[in-house]
């Protein structure tokens, strides 16, 4: 077990170096002067120097990885080209932001996912099945932009009880807090929502099947002990890693929302940085964005590994 | 019963295919191995049957896997018309490979599903370039027709529209428009229905008079080989435990495994034992090749077993009076004729 | 078990037995798939966009970027689906924008597909090294966060659509990596493989002709998730302005656009949002591998 973690960490910090590096690589891959084509067409002179200095463009790709690997280990991710802030200060103001949507993101996907799917796993075939089959579709089909605008459009425009952006900290006004929040993280978890929801009805489904079901179906056990203790609990299993993956991937997501709604999160932090070509800070935040997801994904490894062995041997060899 | 030795083997000159202390290791986890065949010796002449008979597990068809190289046996030698198929490169063994076909165990999953029956059958001669696009089909059609079945009906058709043992005819088909010189039976009809076997067994016959072929005929059931092989080679758990001729090993086992194999086909166990003897079935579980037992590896179920048996592996002798007998035992049924009697249990059998 | 005595008794004649009278040749059922009520209208519905936009050239339709008068007209007047917020017919732009969208996902559907078979292939045939780098590989970049890598890339490089189908194609090669892999190792164990290589078949003809047509079915229908997921991501791409660039039309790009009307004049940002999520999900019912008849749930 110990070596297994040793290799899991091993292979995290491989990947955290190659999405870091990609990253720097990619500064510097432009044709022509990388500093005049990242600082942008109508730059001036000194522009495109302060640009050249900042990225260390002038230096060998991995000479200058190092030196920012070196700086970011202790906490310094450069300073921002526009406000010539710390990088690391203005990701820290904003992360809390992402971390709620991704929080309460999750929370509300699982809401509606658990119930829809036992609602459908209890009686396959039923229109009731067919309905939350259609509608769990028809969550994973829809894009997050295109639902945060249609929300706004219905909760806002329309019906004018919720605010079309914006955002109050949760330490001001819980109240004002959760009404900014509302319609940014029901786009977010609609995709997540749909997905968990396909995924435990179907091992709910095969749960059933089994044969230890109709011992207890046969035993007289009720559909609501057979549903929520005999089936529920082994068939979560999948669920808890797609929980995982979906935290990891719901960090970039956020781009998108924090972008409509204007929430000062680290997603919009980057699009700004990038309408701004400030790609100290661009480097940065994928640099956090990248260790999150990172980091999320391989705990949920390490969490499968603990639970069912044969992962871990297959992981070994 | 641990057949190492090669005592049984007959004058290399005359063999077509002779396999010396042929030994097949798998990896079974991280570190641990599994020795399926562990120092087998045969050799079959030109125009000669040779049954291979053990139960599942006894690596029997590891031996004949391991002869065409599909994979490499781990160590021991394999000689083909005198060539050493384990010296050669992949481009040699691939040059040997019309002359040595292996029929498999499932006829139904060794046909690939996506092909036609003409495309199955015509791969071989596609690989080799062999003929025009014409002269192929009329080959096809002609295969087709030997192993009896209808071209007009199967050449458009794939696997999954035929039965077993049409399956099983396909295959043979496919391994003979090569026209071979060897062909290896891998339990050829032990996945079929009993009436189909029959039908099977008696075209294999036909074939082999047909076109000349020498073959190697594994299977778990020594009635299945009885009618069909010249010489029976039983294995247990990776080694030779007794080879004679056909008739010698049904009229006169030797090895206590032969003897218990025997009892366990009905017809045979009437006629034999009908004073009202115990059948000698064989009892317990064949043991892991992981950890086989020391010494004689059938000595865990055998009826004779002493002490010696767990100590000191039994090397092949011969036994019997006939010419072609011999065995891996320490206290055989059958004596040869000149050795001395070995101090052992009572004989419990009808001899 | 067939005791040696059976075979004599039965006593068969010699040759061999004629076709006609074999027993129960099994034939099964043909696996053909049958199209479900709902995958069929989804089939219909891709057909039918995939065909107008394929004659958007030759069809009567108004010039997509040229504005015709009415700014934000309602659909019906003159205009089947309205105009957008600079007079721009929106059917016009719908179809000239799927023929973007469209290529784009085709193009990396294609080159991830086939990256990923050739690769997963190779890896799930041969195992051991090759396998191992292949792999390793995959699953390495499978940990990258896509959208992230997508939108600096975008960023760093300028918008094209070449930029847009090489980035998402990269990254949605392990995916089919490890569905082609999967499948490869479970292909090769079969006899009909050890068959082929016993007949003389070099390995590239094993995998090409034995492998590969079981391996195909999988990826295929795992390609039209993919494309699902090319169409939301080029779409999202788009509408933060990172993707197909302005002025051709995209869905995504028209969705965006149509963003500071959404009080006055909904139908700029709902018509291309309903053919889009339409799109997705016709592809993503097609498919899915749980709704098929024959596979347990």
């Amino acid at each position: 077990m110990a070596h297994y973690l040793v290799r899991r960490f091993l292979y995290l910090i491989a990947v955290l170096v190659a999405v870091t590096f990609t990253v720097s690589l990619m500064l510097s891959l432009p044709a022509g002067d990388p500093a005049q084509v990242l600082a942008g067409p109508e730059a001036s002179a000194a522009q495109v120097d302060a640009v050249r200095e900042a990225l260390r463009l002038d230096r060998p790709v991995v000479e200058r990885y190092i030196d920012w690997l070196g700086d970011a280990v202790t906490g310094d991710l450069g300073n921002s080209l526009r406000t010539n802030e710390p990088v690391i200060d203005s990701i820290r103001d904003r992360l809390p932001v992402t971390l709620e949507l991704v929080i309460l993101g999750q929370l509300l996907a699982l809401l509606f996912a658990v119930p829809a799917a036992i609602f459908a796993a209890y009686r396959p075939g039923r229109p009731a099945d067919a309905a939350t089959t259609v509608s769990s579709f028809l969550m994973i089909s829809s894009p997050s932009f295109i639902v945060a605008l249609l929300l706004i459009r219905i909760f806002s425009v329309e019906l004018g009880w919720l605010p079309t952006g914006g955002w109050v900290p949760l330490s001001e006004n819980l109240g004002d807090n959760l009404r900014a929040a509302i319609l940014p993280v029901i786009a977010l978890a609609l995709e997540p929502a749909g997905i968990y929801q396909r995924l435990l009805r179907s091992d709910m489904r095969r749960t059933l099947d089994e044969d230890y079901i109709m011992m207890a179906e046969a035993k007289g056990l009720g559909p609501r002990t057979i549903l929520l203790r005999h089936s529920l609990r082994p068939s979560s299993f999948s669920l808890l890693t797609m929980i995982g993956i979906v935290s990891a991937r719901m960090v970039g997501g956020s781009v998108i929302v924090e972008t409509i709604f204007g929430l000062p999160g680290i997603g919009r932090l980057l699009i700004d940085s990038i309408g701004f070509r400030d790609f100290v800070t661009v480097q940065g935040v994928v640099a956090v964005i990248a260790v999150a997801y990172v980091v999320v994904n391989s705990f949920v490894d390490v969490l499968y590994g603990v639970v069912d062995p044969r992962v871990r041997v297959d992981a070994a060899g | 019963m641990a057949g190492s030795g090669t005592a049984h083997l007959r004058d290399a000159d005359r063999a077509l295919i002779r396999v010396e202390d042929l030994v097949v290791r798998f990896r079974a986890s991280r570190n641990r191995y599994v020795q399926a065949v562990s120092g087998i010796s045969l050799d079959v002449i030109p125009g000669e049957t040779v049954g291979l008979v053990g139960e599942s597990g006894c690596g029997k068809s590891t031996t004949g896997r391991a002869i065409v190289q599909l994979p490499p046996p781990t160590s021991g030698r394999v000689l083909y018309d005198g060539v050493d198929l384990t010296t050669l490169d992949a481009k040699q063994v691939r040059a040997i490979r019309p002359e040595l076909q292996l029929i498999y165990q499932d006829p139904i999953s060794s046909l690939d599903p996506h092909m036609t029956v003409e495309q199955i059958v015509g791969e071989p001669l596609d690989i080799w370039k062999r003929g025009t696009q014409a002269s192929r089909r009329v080959l096809v059609a002609e295969t087709l027709e030997a192993v009896g079945l209808d071209p007009k009906a199967t050449l458009d058709k794939r696997p999954r529209e035929f039965s077993g043992g049409q399956c099983q005819r396909i295959c043979i088909a496919r391994a003979l428009i090569l026209e071979p010189k060897a062909l290896i039976l891998d339990e050829p009809v032990s996945s079929l229905d009993v009436s189909v076997q029959a039908q099977i067994l008696n075209l294999l016959e036909d074939m082999k008079d047909r076109y000349g072929l020498t073959m190697i005929f594994i299977a778990h059931d020594l009635a299945v080989v009885r009618n069909a092989s010249d010489v029976v080679v039983v294995m247990y758990l990776g080694k030779v435990c007794e080879v004679a001729a056909t008739e010698d090993l049904f009229a006169s086992p030797a090895h206590p495994y032969t003897d218990g194999l025997l009892a366990s086909i009905p017809q045979l166990r009437a006629s034999r034992n009908g004073n009202g003897s115990q059948p000698r079935t064989l009892a317990g579980e064949l043991p892991s090749p992981l950890d086989p037992p020391s010494g004689c590896r059938f000595r865990t179920r055998c009826p004779r077993a002493a002490g010696r048996c767990a100590e000191e592996e039994p090397t092949l002798r011969a036994a019997g009076d006939s010419g072609h007998h011999f065995v891996a035992c320490h206290f055989p049924l059958v004596e040869a004729a000149l050795a001395p009697t070995a101090a052992g249990p009572a004989v419990a059998g009808s001899e | 078990m067939l005791p040696g005595e059976i075979v004599e008794e039965l006593d068969l004649p010699g040759g061999p037995t004629p076709v006609a009278t074999l027993p129960e040749a099994a034939v099964q059922a043909p696996r053909r798939r049958r199209l479900s009520g709902i995958r069929l209208i989804a089939a219909a519905w891709l057909v039918l966009v995939v065909v107008l936009c394929a004659l958007a050239p030759v069809l009567p339709l108004p010039d997509p970027e040229a504005g015709q008068g009415a700014i934000a007209a309602s659909p019906g007047s003159g205009h089947i689906l309205g105009t957008d917020q600079l007079g721009r017919d929106i059917l016009s732009r719908i179809l000239w924008g799927g023929r973007t969208s469209f290529f784009v996902a085709a193009l990396t559907t294609g080159i991830a597909m086939f990256l990923g078979l050739a690769f997963g292939i190779i890896a799930g045939y041969f195992r051991g090294r090759i396998d191992w780098v292949i792999a390793g590989v995959a699953d390495f970049v499978l940990a990258f966060p896509a959208l992230i890598l997508l939108i600096v890339l975008t960023s760093v490089f300028g918008l094209s659509i070449r930029n847009l189908v090489l980035g998402l194609s990269i990254l949605g090669t392990p995916a089919f990596v490890r569905i082609a892999r999967a499948h490869a190792m479970t292909v090769s164990q079969r006899e009909f493989v050890l068959a082929a290589r016993g007949s003389g078949a070099r390995n590239g003809r094993i995998m090409v002709r034995h492998i590969l047509p079981s391996v195909v079915g999988p990826v295929a229908a795992y390609a039209l998730t993919f494309a699902a997921v090319v169409f939301v991501a080029e779409g999202s791409l788009s509408f933060l302005g990172l993707g197909v660039p302005p002025p051709t039309p995209s869905w995504g790009g028209m969705i965006a656009a149509g963003r500071p009307w959404l009080d006055r004049a909904l139908h700029i940002v709902l018509v291309p949002s309903i053919v889009l999520i339409a799109t997705v999900l016709a592809l993503n019912f097609l498919g899915d591998r749980q709704e098929q008849p024959g596979r347990r749930r």
